[in-house]
C-alpha cells in the first residue's frame, strides 16, 4: 500500500507540473540555448540557412553606429527615469501615509495610469503633446511659450516626451509597493523621533528612506529590468522606425527591426538581446550593491 | 503646532496636485473623443465638447471594418489565456508545494531562471518556435508560449507551503483523490489567491503590444492594442484623434470595471503574498 501510494504521489506530482515544464522548457529554457546558438549565426529567414559565424555578431555591435545610438538613448532613458520615478513613488507613498482624509480616493485615481496599455497610453500622450493638443496650449496660455513646440517630430523632445509618460504611469506601481512596505514600519519609531524634537522632513529622511531600503532595491531592479527594455511606447510613438533622426529608437526596438526586418540580421539581434540582458544583469547588480542591502529575494 | 497645519495644507496641495496630473490626461481624452475633428486640431482645453458628438465612437462601431474584431479577439485571447494560466499555474505551484517526486527541485530552479530572464532573449527563439510549429497568425501564438507564468506559479508555491493541511487529509480519509482533493478542496480554497493572478494575468493579455504586433499578420485577428497602433498611420500622416482617442478610452473599459470590481486584488498582488 505505502508503494502504491508512493507512486501516485510521484505520478501526480509530475502530471500536475507537466504543462508548466513543457511550456517552460520549450519557450524559455531551449529558447535560452537556441537563442545563443542564432547569435553565432548568420540566418536567412526565408530559406532558413544558419552559416555560422563565430564572434561576428558581437563583434558588430559595437561597431555598428545604429546599435550605438540605441543604445546611448536607452541608458539615457534608464538614468533618467529610474531615479526619478523611484523618489516620487517614494515621496508619494510617504504623502499618503500620513493621516490625511479621502486617502481611498486618492490611491485610486493614482493607480490609473499603471492599468492603461502602452497602445492607449501611448495615444493619448502624443494627443496631449500634438501641435494643437493641450500642452502647447496649456503653455501658450501661460505665455511660457510663444509657439507651439512640435514635440512628436521633434528630435530633441520625443525621447523626453516618452521619458515623462514612462514615468507618468509607472510612479504609481512603485508607489504601491512602497506604501504596502510602509504598513511595516512601526508607528513607535515615528512617535521616538517626534519626541526627540524631528520635524516632518526629517522623519522622511532618517527613517522612512532608510527604512524602506530593502523595498527601494526591488523597486530599483525593477526600474531597471523595465525600462532597459523599453519597446511598446518606442515602437507606437514612431510606427516601429525609432524617428524622429533615430532619438527614440532604443536597443529593443533595434532587436526587433533586425530580427523581424528584411534584411538577414536575425543572428545579430539575438546577439544584442543577449548583450542587453547582461547589461541588464550588471547594472541590477551594481544598483543593488550600491544600494547596500539584502534583496527581497 | 500652527507648523503643523501649514504642513498638512502643503500635503493637500502635493496631493491635489498630482491627483490632477493623474487625471487630466485621461479627462482630456476622453472629452477629445466626444469632439469634433476640427474642434480638436482648432485647440482649446475646454473639458466639455462645445457641440457634444458620439460621431467618432458611431465610426468605430459601424464604418470601421474591423474595430468591433478588435474587441472580441482581444477578448477572446485574454479568457483562454487567463483560464490557461489560473489552471497551469496553479497546479505547478501545487505540486511543487505539496507533493513529493524527484527532479522536483530542479524544475523548481527552472522556475526561478524563468522570472528572471529579460523577454528580449526569448523574443526571437519564441518567434522561430512558432514558425516552425506552423502557429504563425494564429491566437494560439499569442497565448500558447505564456500559457503559464513563473511568476505566478511561484506564488501559488508560497501560497500551497502555508495551506493548512489537515483539510486536505480528511477529505483523503473520506475516500477524495488526489485529483478530487486538488480540483474540490484545495483550488476552490485558494480562491483568493487565485482572484489575484487573474487579474494580473487578464490585465497582461488584455495590454500585451508586442507579441500579437509580431505574431497577428493579418488585420482582421488584431488585437484592441494593435488595432489602435494602426489607426495612427491609417490616414497618411494626418491622425483622426477624436476616433484613436475612442478607441482607446474603449480600451480602458473592461481594465476600470475589474479594477472596480476586483479591486482588493490588485493591492494584493503587487504585495505579491497571495494570502487573506
Amino acid at each position: 500500500m505505502p508503494g502504491k501510494r508512493r507512486f501516485y504521489e510521484v505520478l501526480y506530482g509530475w502530471l500536475f507540473v507537466s504543462p508548466a515544464v513543457v511550456v517552460l522548457g520549450i519557450f524559455v529554457m531551449a529558447s535560452i540555448v537556441f537563442a545563443v546558438y542564432v547569435s553565432f549565426h548568420k540566418v536567412n529567414l526565408f530559406t532558413g540557412y544558419y552559416e555560422f559565424i563565430g564572434f561576428d555578431n558581437y563583434i558588430r555591435i559595437f561597431t555598428d553606429t545604429k546599435t550605438k545610438t540605441a543604445f546611448m538613448n536607452t541608458i539615457t532613458f534608464v538614468a533618467v527615469v529610474v531615479p526619478i520615478q523611484t523618489i516620487l513613488a517614494l515621496i508619494m507613498a510617504a504623502v499618503l501615509d500620513a493621516k490625511i482624509k479621502g486617502k481611498l480616493a486618492f490611491r485610486a485615481i493614482y493607480f490609473l495610469p499603471t492599468l492603461t496599455s502602452s497602445a492607449a497610453l501611448t495615444m493619448i500622450f502624443m494627443f496631449l503633446f500634438s501641435f494643437t493638443g493641450p500642452v502647447n496650449q496649456l503653455a501658450l496660455n501661460m505665455n511660457l511659450l510663444q509657439e507651439p513646440i512640435n514635440f512628436l517630430n521633434d528630435p530633441s523632445f520625443a525621447l523626453k516626451v516618452i521619458m515623462a509618460m514612462n514615468i507618468w504611469s509607472t510612479v504609481p506601481f512603485f508607489m504601491t509597493i512602497y506604501l504596502a512596505a510602509l504598513q511595516d514600519v512601526p508607528d513607535t519609531v515615528y512617535e521616538a523621533a517626534e519626541v526627540d524634537g524631528a520635524n516632518q522632513v526629517q522623519k522622511f529622511l532618517y527613517i522612512t528612506v532608510p527604512q524602506l531600503k530593502p523595498v527601494t532595491t526591488f523597486v530599483l531592479l525593477m526600474g531597471i529590468i523595465g525600462t532597459f527594455q523599453l519597446f511598446d511606447q518606442a515602437y507606437i510613438f514612431s510606427n516601429g522606425t525609432g524617428g524622429p533622426e533615430n532619438s527614440t529608437l532604443t536597443v529593443a526596438l533595434l532587436v526587433f527591426r533586425n530580427a523581424f526586418g528584411q534584411n538577414n540580421t536575425m543572428g545579430f539581434a539575438a546577439a544584442m538581446a543577449i548583450i542587453l540582458s547582461i547589461v541588464i544583469f550588471i547594472v541590477s547588480y551594481i544598483a543593488q550593491k550600491l544600494n547596500k542591502s539584502e534583496s527581497l529575494y | 503646532m500652527k507648523n503643523k497645519k501649514v504642513f498638512k495644507w502643503f500635503l493637500y496641495i502635493v496631493l491635489i496636485g498630482y491627483a490632477a496630473l493623474t487625471f487630466f490626461p485621461f479627462l482630456w481624452a476622453n472629452s477629445a473623443s466626444f469632439k469634433s475633428y476640427s474642434e480638436i486640431t482648432g485647440g482649446g482645453l475646454n473639458i466639455f465638447p462645445e457641440s457634444p458628438t458620439i460621431a467618432a465612437y458611431e465610426k468605430l462601431f459601424t464604418i470601421d471594418e474591423h474595430f468591433v474584431r478588435w474587441i472580441v479577439n482581444s477578448l477572446v485571447i485574454c479568457i483562454v489565456g487567463t483560464t490557461l494560466n489560473v489552471f497551469l499555474n496553479s497546479m505547478a505551484g501545487y505540486s511543487l508545494a505539496r507533493l513529493h517526486f524527484r527532479g522536483k527541485n530542479l524544475v523548481f530552479y527552472a522556475i526561478l531562471v524563468s522570472i528572471m530572464v529579460p523577454a528580449q532573449v526569448l523574443l526571437i527563439p519564441n518567434y522561430l518556435i512558432v514558425k516552425s510549429l506552423g502557429l504563425l497568425n494564429t491566437y494560439s501564438a499569442v497565448i500558447l508560449p505564456v500559457a503559464v507564468n513563473a511568476t505566478f506559479i511561484f506564488m501559488m508555491r508560497q501560497f500551497y507551503i502555508n495551506f493548512p493541511r489537515d483539510v486536505e487529509e480528511a477529505a483523503a480519509i473520506d475516500g477524495l483523490g488526489r485529483l478530487g482533493i486538488f480540483f474540490r478542496i484545495s483550488m476552490p480554497l485558494a480562491k483568493p489567491a487565485i482572484a489575484t493572478q487573474s487579474v494580473f494575468v487578464f490585465l497582461g493579455f488584455w495590454n500585451e503590444f508586442l507579441k500579437p504586433k509580431l505574431y497577428l499578420a493579418d488585420p482582421a485577428k488584431y488585437t484592441l492594442t494593435v488595432g489602435i497602433q494602426t489607426m495612427m498611420s491609417r490616414y497618411s500622416g494626418i491622425t483622426q484623434w477624436d476616433e484613436v482617442m475612442a478607441a482607446s478610452v474603449i480600451s480602458l473599459i473592461p481594465i476600470l470595471i475589474i479594477y472596480v470590481v476586483l479591486n482588493k486584488y490588485f493591492l494584493q498582488g503587487i504585495r505579491m503574498d497571495g494570502e487573506k
